[in-house]
C-alpha cells in the first residue's frame, strides 16, 4: 500500500486580495508529493474550518498579508476545535510581526513564516510535525 | 482504526463521515470493513457526473446546480465530489475546484470533497465510486461528480453515474469534433456553458446536429427546404428512448440553471420508468467487482512471483530473446506451478 497522502488545506482568511504567496506555497506542497486544497481568496474563519472538516485534511495554511492575523487567526483555531478537529496543524506564513509571533504559537499555531521563507523548509517542517504525531 | 461508527455517519456526523471518506480512499482495512458496513443502505442517491474539457466551467456548473437543487427542494442534501488530477512526477495535485463553489460554503446541506486522480487515467480516482457509496449510505440525496478536465476518451464517469452532463464551451473546435466518438457519446444531456460568449450559437448548433444524426426518429434536419425528408420519419416507428437535449448555460451567472435541473430530474423519471435506473446501477456495480478481481489476481500473482523470476524474464526480453507477449506467458506460467 502507498503510504498516506499528506493533505493541505491552503487558504486566505480575510479581505487582503494578494494571493501570489499561498500559490506559490500550493505549489511548492504539490512538487513536495502532497495533496493540496486551494479554497480562494476571502475565506472567513468558518468557511475554512468547515473546509478543512469536509477535506479531512491534516494541515491547515493560512497566509495573511492584512495585519488581521491576530483577529483572524484565533478563530480558525477555535473553530477547528469546535469541529472535533484539535489534531490539525496549523501553519501560518504571510506579513506578521516579531512580537505577535509568540503569542500565535502559544494558542496552538506551528510555525510562522514570513517572507524569503524556502518553500522547502516549509515541506520538511509540515513533514516533521506529522512524523512526530504518528 | 477503529472510530469508525456507522450510526454517527447515518445521523449527519460530519466529522465521521469525512474520516471514513479517507480511510476508503486509502483503502486500507478500515476503509473496506466500513464499506462493507455501509453497502447495503445505498443505491438511493441519484449520481450525476459532470465532465468536460479543462476550464469549460465544471465546477462553477456544479456549484450553481448544488445551489439551485437546495433552494428548490431544501430538504435535500447534496455531496459533491471533485476530481483533479495528479502529477504523475511527484505524486502531489493541487485541488482547486472549490475556488469556483463560493455558494456552497456556508450551506450545511452540502458536503464538498476533492480527491485527486492518484494515477488512475479514466478521469475519476479508482476510489471515486467508492466515494459515492458512503455518500448515498449518509443520505445524500445528489451526488454529484465532477472529473478532471477531460479530453476526449476519459469516459469512466459513464460506468458510475445515472446522469452524465457533457459540457462544451463555444470555440472548441467545428462539427467534425462533434461527430468523433468518445467522450459526447456518452452524455445522458448537452450544454454549453459559457453562452454568453460569440460562438454559443454556432456550438448549440453543432451539438443538435450531432443529436439528430444519431437518433434518426427525432431527425428535423432541412425539412424546410427538402420536405421529403419528414418521410425518414415513421410515426409507428418505436419510442426512441432518452434523447440528450442540448442546453445553453451561463453557470457563473446561473443562467438556464433551472432548466438543466428540471432536465435532469426528468432524465432520472426516465430511467426509473424504463428500469434503466436498475440496469444502470447494476453495471456500475459489475464494473467494480471486475476490476477488484483484477486487482486482487494481479495482487496474488505478484505474491507468488519466486524471487528472481521476474528480473531473469525481463533481462531476457531486454535482449530481444523474448518477446512482450512470450514474456508474460512465461511468468504466468511459472505462477501457475
Amino acid at each position: 500500500m502507498p503510504e498516506k497522502k499528506i493533505r493541505v488545506l491552503i487558504a486566505k482568511p480575510g479581505l487582503d486580495g494578494h494571493d501570489r504567496g499561498a500559490k506559490v506555497i500550493a505549489r511548492a506542497l504539490r512538487d513536495d508529493g502532497m495533496e493540496v486544497i486551494y479554497t480562494g481568496l476571502r475565506q472567513t474563519p468558518q468557511m475554512i474550518a468547515e473546509a478543512a472538516l469536509q477535506e479531512d485534511v491534516d494541515v491547515v495554511g493560512l497566509s495573511i498579508l492584512s495585519g488581521a492575523h491576530n483577529a483572524l487567526v484565533p478563530q480558525v483555531l477555535e473553530k477547528l476545535n469546535e469541529n472535533g478537529q484539535n489534531e490539525v496543524f496549523v501553519f501560518l506564513g504571510g506579513i506578521i510581526p516579531e512580537r505577535d509571533i509568540p503569542e500565535l504559537l502559544a494558542k496552538g499555531v506551528t510555525k510562522v513564516y514570513g517572507p524569503g521563507t524556502d518553500t522547502r523548509v516549509v515541506c520538511q517542517d509540515i513533514r516533521a510535525a506529522l512524523a512526530d504525531r504518528a | 482504526m477503529s472510530d469508525f461508527s456507522l450510526e454517527a455517519i447515518r445521523k449527519g456526523d460530519k466529522l465521521a463521515l469525512s474520516r471514513v471518506l479517507s480511510r476508503v480512499e486509502a483503502d486500507d482495512e478500515s476503509g473496506r470493513t466500513a464499506l462493507d458496513a455501509l453497502f447495503p443502505f445505498t443505491g438511493k442517491a441519484h449520481k450525476v457526473g459532470i465532465t468536460g474539457a479543462p476550464g469549460s466551467g465544471k465546477s462553477s456548473l456544479v456549484n450553481a446546480l448544488a445551489h439551485h437543487l437546495r433552494l428548490s427542494v431544501p430538504d435535500s442534501r447534496v455531496a459533491i465530489i471533485a476530481v483533479d488530477p495528479t502529477s504523475p512526477f511527484t505524486g502531489g495535485a493541487i485541488l482547486g475546484d472549490r475556488v469556483r463553489m463560493p455558494d456552497l460554503q456556508n450551506d450545511p446541506g452540502v458536503f464538498i470533497r476533492s480527491m485527486a486522480t492518484r494515477g488512475a487515467l479514466g478521469g475519476l480516482s479508482d476510489a471515486t465510486l467508492a466515494l459515492s457509496q458512503v455518500f448515498d449510505a449518509a443520505g445524500y440525496d445528489y451526488v454529484l461528480i465532477e472529473t478532471v478536465g477531460a479530453g476526449q476518451a476519459e469516459v469512466d464517469i459513464v460506468n458510475l453515474a445515472h446522469t452524465t452532463i457533457v459540457v462544451d464551451t463555444p470555440g472548441m473546435g467545428d462539427d467534425i469534433q462533434t461527430i468523433k466518438a468518445g467522450i459526447l457519446e456518452i452524455a445522458d444531456i448537452l450544454v454549453v456553458n459559457k453562452a454568453d460568449l460569440p460562438g454559443a450559437d454556432q456550438t448549440y448548433r453543432n451539438l443538435t446536429a450531432m443529436i439528430e444524426m444519431g437518433y434518426r426518429g427525432t431527425s428535423r434536419i432541412n425539412s424546410g427546404h427538402h420536405p421529403q425528408t419528414e418521410l425518414l420519419t415513421s410515426p409507428a416507428e418505436e419510442p426512441r428512448g432518452w434523447v440528450p437535449p442540448v442546453l445553453k448555460t451561463t453557470a457563473i451567472s446561473s443562467k438556464g440553471i433551472s432548466d438543466l435541473v428540471s432536465v435532469i430530474r426528468q432524465h432520472r423519471d426516465y430511467l426509473l420508468a424504463a428500469n434503466a435506473w436498475n440496469e444502470k446501477e447494476n453495471a456500475a456495480l459489475q464494473h467494480t467487482v471486475n476490476r477488484l478481481v483484477i486487482e486482487e489476481l494481479a495482487n496474488n500473482w505478484r505474491q507468488n512471483l519466486a524471487p528472481g523470476q521476474y528480473e531473469s524474464v525481463m533481462e531476457a526480453l531486454r535482449q530481444r530473446k523474448m518477446s512482450p507477449r512470450a514474456a508474460a506467458s512465461a511468468l504466468l506460467a511459472y505462477n501457475r506451478k
